[in-house]
């Protein structure tokens, strides 16, 4: 039943193309601001599934090129530049470079290495962004004038939604059809037996970090979009917690799926936008939440409604 | 740059050294025993010096707090490896991480409920208050040393438990192969939980030790837990002698970067440029000390040979 997997993503979609219809109607903002955190944070989560549920990579730094390619646009309007394509350009070429340097010394080791290196390097660029005074250091800076994309601003909220949508839409076409090509299926096959593929004379290296940087690149666009949609840059973008989370979305949704992470994006999201406004000590629920998921809910979301289709 | 601050500094950086190899010896133990990555480690660390703190504040005397904290480190880990880690051992590492990453956020929302989110603070005893004159003219803060001796006692200890009794030897067989030690009759359930306690209660020590010279606060545990992290990954894990030399190089290479990188940049670089990379090469300086271990050791600089 592919029809169901199919089905599940178009209904993803549609839900989240019907957001601004609902914001316009009800004259609610805020859910516009957060139906756009929601699809990047998709943005990221969808990146990291890239590598983790397709390529067995299990990085518990990817914030950290959310804060490149979100550093990426403050930087940029710091000194006065303010052309969004130019922005998400940077955003990609300096989150591709960054992974690629990482992913080359963190690949070369494995299992639990793997692990904690992605989280030491992730922490890493979290004390440089702190240590960079000029750029707001722990504090963060504010980005005054909004990216410029010629036909709108970010500041414009309707028009930034329909955008993070369609490059949300984008990101997945291309992710599907990266996983069905002949890169995808040797990174698959990299996931399940590394030294079968090697045998078979696949030099898995290669591959792994061909992905790696792609999804810094991938997720380092959702940085950059952060930053539009805040208008804030700060090292908390990178902090070691936000990793957790974007891993604990593509959990929540279902890894090795491409509409898991996004559902996984808007429940976490939501749910911390609901528990907040219920108690400030939220976090004492959510952690006990993540314990269960982990131990009875292994599939996610998607697994409970695309079951059959395995 | 005066050798003097050059000791001063070397010596802190021992301490912090000291203290890190207390946290990764408990990790380490657990990774390299039960293959379980566990992050909540560092709300351990936290927990510790929140107890000693605690008890300090009831007793009124800070060796009574200290001998109540320990077997209250201890409870607390057993308490965490029976509710929630038992069931994760034979997961993969993934579920592992997701799983303690929850606990981290329950229990430093718990710490912020019950202590608040503002720092706690924790006195120093009043005999280990002062200097001593480590070399004539230069004094140390006695605490400090305390750190260190503590932190001494502790490694040395270790080492001959695992290397010298019974119990060392059931610990290595069960490392090397629990399989195999479990069907020559070791009971290593019950193995494997005393060795998390025991890892909780070094963990404890860290904690209560560093809270007289740091604040004691909600989320404390997480940038050690890193530094540990690190710590393990250059000694090579489930290596107790790996995990005792990268602690002390970490130690030492992040404190001294810290305070003589800047001027070292000054005599090469403008002022101006000196300032902003000082810092910033400093924070960065064991990730890339770490990276270039990894590189050409990927394993770490004391593989444990795995049966």
């Amino acid at each position: 039943m592919v029809g169901r997997a199919r089905l599940f993503s178009i209904v993803v979609l549609a839900a989240l193309a019907a957001v601004p219809l609902y914001a316009w109607a009800a004259g609610d903002a805020s859910a516009l601001d957060l139906g756009i955190r929601v699809m990047v944070f998709a943005l990221a989560a969808l990146s990291l599934d890239l590598i983790l549920g397709f390529g067995g990579m299990i990085s518990f730094g990817h914030a950290a090129y959310l804060g490149v390619g979100a550093y990426a646009v403050g930087i940029l309007s710091h000194y006065g530049i303010t052309d969004g394509f130019l922005h998400l350009a940077v955003a990609i070429a300096t989150s591709a470079v960054i992974a690629f340097l990482i992913g080359a010394v963190c690949l070369r080791t494995t299992g639990v290495y793997f692990i904690m290196i992605t989280l030491a390097f992730a922490q890493m660029l979290f004390f440089l962004g702190v240590s960079l005074e000029k750029f707001g250091g722990d504090d963060g800076m504010t980005i005054w004038k909004p990216a410029d994309y010629h036909l709108f601003t970010a500041a414009d909220r309707y028009a930034l939604y329909y955008a993070v949508l369609v490059l949300l839409i984008l990101g997945l076409a291309a992710s599907l059809q990266l996983i069905d090509s002949r890169f995808g299926q040797v990174l698959r096959g990299a996931k399940s037996n590394e030294r079968r593929m090697r045998a078979l004379g696949y030099a898995t290296y290669r591959y792994k970090l061909a992905a790696f940087t792609l999804a810094g690149a991938m997720c380092g666009l959702a940085g950059a979009l952060l930053a539009n949609l805040t208008g804030f840059v700060a090292p908390a973008y990178m902090a070691w917690t936000r990793s957790g989370e974007l891993l604990v979305m593509v959990i929540l949704g279902g890894i090795g799926s491409l509409a898991g992470p996004i559902v996984g994006s808007a429940v976490l999201l939501m749910m911390e936008h609901v528990l907040s406004r219920v108690t400030q000590h939220w976090m004492l629920i959510l952690g006990p939440i993540l314990v269960l998921l982990v131990l009875f809910a292994k599939r996610g979301i998607y697994g409970w409604f695309v079951r059959e289709a395995r | 740059m005066s050798w003097e601050l050059l000791l001063v500094q070397a010596l802190n950086g021992f301490q912090f050294g000291v203290m890190l190899f207390l946290m990764a010896a408990g990790l380490t133990l657990v990774f390299g025993i039960m293959n379980l990555v566990n992050l909540a480690h560092g709300s351990l660390y936290m927990m510790g010096a929140y107890f000693a703190a605690t008890f300090q504040a009831w007793t009124g005397s800070w060796v009574a707090g200290v001998a109540l904290a320990l077997p209250a480190s201890f409870a607390l880990g057993l308490a965490i490896d029976r509710v929630a880690l038992r069931t994760l051992y034979d997961r993969d590492h993934l579920d592992q991480v997701l799983a303690t990453f929850g606990l981290i956020l329950f229990f430093n929302e718990l710490a912020r409920i019950v202590w608040g989110a503002s720092p706690f603070h924790m006195k120093t005893p009043s005999w280990l208050d002062g200097h001593v004159e480590i070399v004539a003219g230069i004094p140390y803060p006695l605490y400090r040393l305390a750190i260190i001796g503590v932190g001494i006692a502790v490694a040395t200890l270790l080492f001959l438990v695992i290397s010298r009794t019974r119990l060392g030897m059931l610990i290595r067989a069960s490392a090397s192969n629990g399989e195999m030690a479990g069907a020559l009759g070791v009971d290593t359930k019950i193995l494997f939980t005393f060795v998390f306690g025991l890892g909780a209660v070094f963990a404890g020590v860290a904690g209560l030790m560093v809270g007289p010279v740091s604040a004691i606060l909600p989320g404390m545990g997480e940038p050690i837990l890193i530094l540990t992290f690190v710590v393990i990954v250059i000694g090579g894990i489930g290596s107790i002698r790996g995990a005792f030399v990268a602690a002390v190089l970490i130690g030492i290479v992040d404190t001294t970067g810290r305070v003589f990188l800047r001027t070292a940049f000054k005599r090469f670089l403008v002022p101006e440029i000196a300032d902003t990379l000082g810092p910033a090469v400093a924070s960065m300086l064991i990730y890339i000390l770490m990276a270039a271990i990894l590189f050409f050791r990927p394993a770490g600089l004391f593989p444990a040979r795995k049966g």
